[in-house]
């Protein structure tokens, strides 16, 4: 047996001496660059050798670089383009960059970076890299960027989603986040029509309606958050907004931003048990995919997805997903840096300023859908459509008359920080990071 | 000789080479594995693979800061090596340095988080340390007080030890968790930094540098020329012999343990307290895996541990880079690292057997 595999192992080295020879008379140049590195592992990293390393890397950047404006933009994503929020964040990213006169050399994406010291570590290399703006795409990602901001305070910080920067009180770091309850509202909206579309029908059958006679509808969320629990609060108000009080919503949390399978797990566990209605708030698109596969199998259940256009996994169930407008962002920070202004510690827009937005609607929207969209979407620009008016909802039977804001972090309301006057609750106006977190009437957190 | 039954391949045990001979062996299969690689790189991805390793090296070594990350990333895996070489010497299957660096790195956030802001710091680094020791340390004795009074399989049981040193982790986690419901502490103490490794001259990762080292020395000393470390070699020779000759056997693998234990506990404290600043699973991330590889190619050797450890986290850095770069999938970078380890290892074979073929004269070597 020792022998065999010896045998194997020594093959293996003639074959790689073989290929080798036989592709020399091409990349000749390959044997010598080769050895080269071979000796770096072998050596403690000695001090001077990457600096001579350097200039054969610095001559092909340069030119590059004097052709766009002197700037880099350094950005950290909690996953890659094959999940929903990252490819809404690298696409707004881009686009903003490009409107700009942004070109590769200015700017550098690291995708993959976890919530933990890693993103440290990543900002580290970005500030080290000469960048001037870092961003943050993922909540968890905040506490990391803020240890960096503090060690480099000539450099902006902007955490995305995040709720630190008010209470850190550093300059140089900056919390955005979109009125995403808006169009979570919205797309509320969007299926409460095909509800009551289902309704009018009779199509909805005796296991969508829980024991006090109220229609099931469900959610899966990431983390019991201020964040989540803000979303999922203005989808639950925009069905009631069509439908009436009529409607209960089971909320499911992953206890992930983006895993797949758990998410369709959820999906699925909420069909079963009757919902007809199913939104979410995590980052991947495997609900929409088992509702499709649900609803091909005849059963009466739809799908509102969140950060893309979910169309592609699930063209029939899916009827349309909540979505930030990112690039709005990316462009105002930008501009910010390209003309020397501060950034605001917190900033936050919606439909009045075109950073939030839902994605093209699905063939099973109900008749009507979109012009109801349209008017819904603009009494929220213009203000008369206030999504947390306390009159719409109740915790514990009341309508909630105060809500203090943790503005320090310290998950306690602060004195002087009310949300909500003259009975509207304004959500996102002291900082940018969600904290409507009132557990109203109607809606069950499941886990 | 009769040639007839003569194989065409022949593989001989060598008595051991000359010194310079084993890493002249050792280079070349680094340069072949770089040489596989980059025709790997070229055939799918057509990049020029002179570029690919250019930035592998720029990804390790391109910034001072990123050449201090390698260090400090190289030092956490070599402590964990150093930990681990005394308990495989012994041949006591260690595979719970994964644990041990958990409890360790528990303790330690543990302390960070009730006595921050109580005590100087230099105070609450000799609390960490003592506090990740001796939790390291009792999650080596377990296993081995089991092995040594009633020959359990250790394999299994350090294994086990580690499922249980995870979920203690998570549940911590979910008591200092921040914000709640986040499943994450977030950085401990980031404010005061309290309990942090301080910068040594201006150096931000020197002191685990210092730390490692002379634990690396000390392990050197100990394995070679104390009398404890050669009681550790005869019992792993063979546990017989070790009792013929009037050893403890029992006591050795115990105090073995203990030591073994503490030196992961220890990685912990280096890796909570002196680069991440937080507590999760991933304050072990499968280094207590990895780490038996560099303990295992090095033969215990500290120093030549250092290379191992230098070369896996040279090898990791540089995936990340030209995945980064070159939008290359990062399974196509672990690709080129699998091609490069299997190499290295490969040419271990060459060093301890010479291979000749049919006809060939004595003492010519293939490979070479």
């Amino acid at each position: 047996m020792k022998k065999i595999l010896a045998l194997l192992m020594a093959l293996c080295m003639v074959f790689a001496l073989c290929a080798c020879g036989s592709s020399n008379t091409a990349p000749a140049a390959e044997e010598a660059p080769a050895a080269e590195p071979a000796a770096a592992p072998a050596e403690e990293p000695a001090a001077e050798e990457p600096a001579a390393e350097e200039p054969a890397e610095e001559p092909a950047e340069e030119p590059a670089e004097a052709a766009g404006p002197d700037i880099k933009i350094g950005l950290i994503c909690v996953h890659d383009e094959t999940i929903g929020y990252d490819m809404a964040h690298i696409e707004g990213f881009q686009t903003a960059a490009a409107e700009l006169g942004l070109t590769a050399d200015n700017y550098v994406i690291k995708t993959n970076i976890p919530e933990g010291p890693e993103c440290y570590d990543a900002c580290v290399d970005l500030a080290e890299a000469g960048c001037q703006l870092i961003i943050t795409d993922s909540f968890g990602h905040a506490t990391y960027a803020q240890q960096a901001a503090i060690e480099y305070p000539e450099v902006e910080f902007i955490s995305m989603t995040g709720n630190n920067a008010f209470a850190s009180g550093l300059a140089n770091l900056h919390n955005m986040f979109p009125h995403t309850y808006e169009s979570r509202f919205v797309s509320g909206v969007v299926a409460g029509m095909k509800l009551q579309e289902l309704i009018d029908n009779g199509e909805l059958s005796d296991k969508n309606y829980d024991e006090n006679g109220m229609i099931k509808i469900g959610y899966v969320g990431a983390f019991p958050y201020a964040e989540v629990i803000s979303g999922y609060t203005a989808f639950f108000l925009g069905v009631k907004y069509i439908v009436g009080d009529v409607i209960a919503m089971d909320v499911t949390f992953t206890n992930s931003w983006a895993d797949a399978a758990a998410e369709q797990q959820a999906g699925k566990a909420l069909i079963d048990d009757g919902c007809v209605i199913i939104s979410q708030h995590a980052d991947s698109q495997g609900m929409p995919t088992t509702a499709q596969a649900e609803w091909e199998k005849g059963t009466v259940c739809y799908a509102v997805g969140y950060n893309v256009d979910m169309l592609n996994v699930s063209p029939d169930a899916c009827l349309t997903s909540a979505q930030n407008n990112w690039s709005e962002f990316y462009k105002f920070a930008f501009e910010c840096i390209l003309n020397g202004e501060p950034i605001p510690t917190d900033y936050s827009i919606g439909y009045a300023d075109n950073g939030v937005m839902i994605s093209e609607l699905g063939a099973s929207c109900a008749e009507g859908t979109a012009e109801k969209v349209a008017e819904v979407e603009a009494a929220i620009a213009d203000g008369s459509l206030q999504i947390f008016d306390t009159a719409n909802y109740t915790v514990e039977g009341e309508h909630p008359t105060t809500k203090l804001v943790d503005i320090d972090g310290d998950f306690v309301g602060d004195e002087g920080y009310e949300a909500i006057t003259d009975g509207i609750f304004y959500e996102s106006e002291i900082i940018s990071a969600p904290y409507f977190d009132f557990a109203i009437d109607g809606i069950t957190m499941l886990n | 000789m009769n040639r007839s039954h003569e194989p065409l391949v022949h593989i001989a045990k060598r008595d051991g080479l000359v010194w310079w001979k084993n890493w002249i062996i050792r280079l070349i299969s680094v340069v072949l594995a770089l040489i596989v690689s980059a025709l790997f790189i070229y055939s799918i991805s057509k990049l020029n693979p002179l570029k690919v390793y250019g930035a592998m090296w720029n990804g390790a070594f391109g910034t001072s800061k990123r050449a201090w990350v390698t260090v400090r990333d190289t030092m956490l895996l070599l402590c964990i090596g150093i930990g681990l070489a005394p308990a495989f010497k012994m041949r006591f299957w260690n595979i719970g340095a994964e644990g041990q660096i958990l409890v360790g790195g528990c303790a330690t956030a543990a302390v960070m988080i009730y006595c921050g802001n109580t005590m100087p710091t230099w105070l609450m680094l000799v609390v960490m340390f003592a506090a990740s020791c001796v939790a390291g340390a009792i999650w080596g004795l377990v296993p081995a007080v089991f092995k040594a009074h009633w020959n359990t399989n250790e394999t299994l049981f350090t294994l086990m030890m580690n499922y249980i040193a995870i979920q203690l982790t998570n549940f911590l986690v979910s008591k200092w968790e921040s914000p709640p419901g986040s499943n994450a502490v977030g950085v401990i103490n980031l404010n005061t930094q309290s309990g942090w490794f301080p910068a040594i001259a201006g150096k931000q990762y020197l002191l685990n540098v210092i730390i490692v080292l002379v634990l690396a020395v000390a392990m050197y000393i100990y394995l070679r020329s104390s009398k404890q470390g050669y009681e550790i070699a005869v019992v792993g020779e063979s546990e017989n012999t070790a009792r013929y000759a009037g050893i403890s056997v029992k006591k050795v693998i115990i105090r073995t343990m203990a030591i073994s234990g503490a030196i992961c506990g220890v990685a912990g404290f280096i890796n909570v307290a002196g680069a991440a600043h937080t507590i999760s699973t991933e304050v072990a991330g499968g280094r207590g895996f990895t780490a038996i590889i560099v303990a295992w190619l090095a033969q215990f050797n500290s120093f030549v541990m250092i290379l191992i450890a230098a070369l896996i986290i040279f090898l990791q850095k540089g995936a990340i880079q030209i995945a980064s770069q070159f939008n290359l999938n990062d399974y196509a970078s672990n690709v080129v690292t699998g091609i490069i380890l299997f190499f290295i290892l490969g040419s271990e074979f060459f060093i301890n057997y010479s291979v000749r073929f049919r006809g060939a004269k004595n003492g010519k070597e293939a490979g070479k």
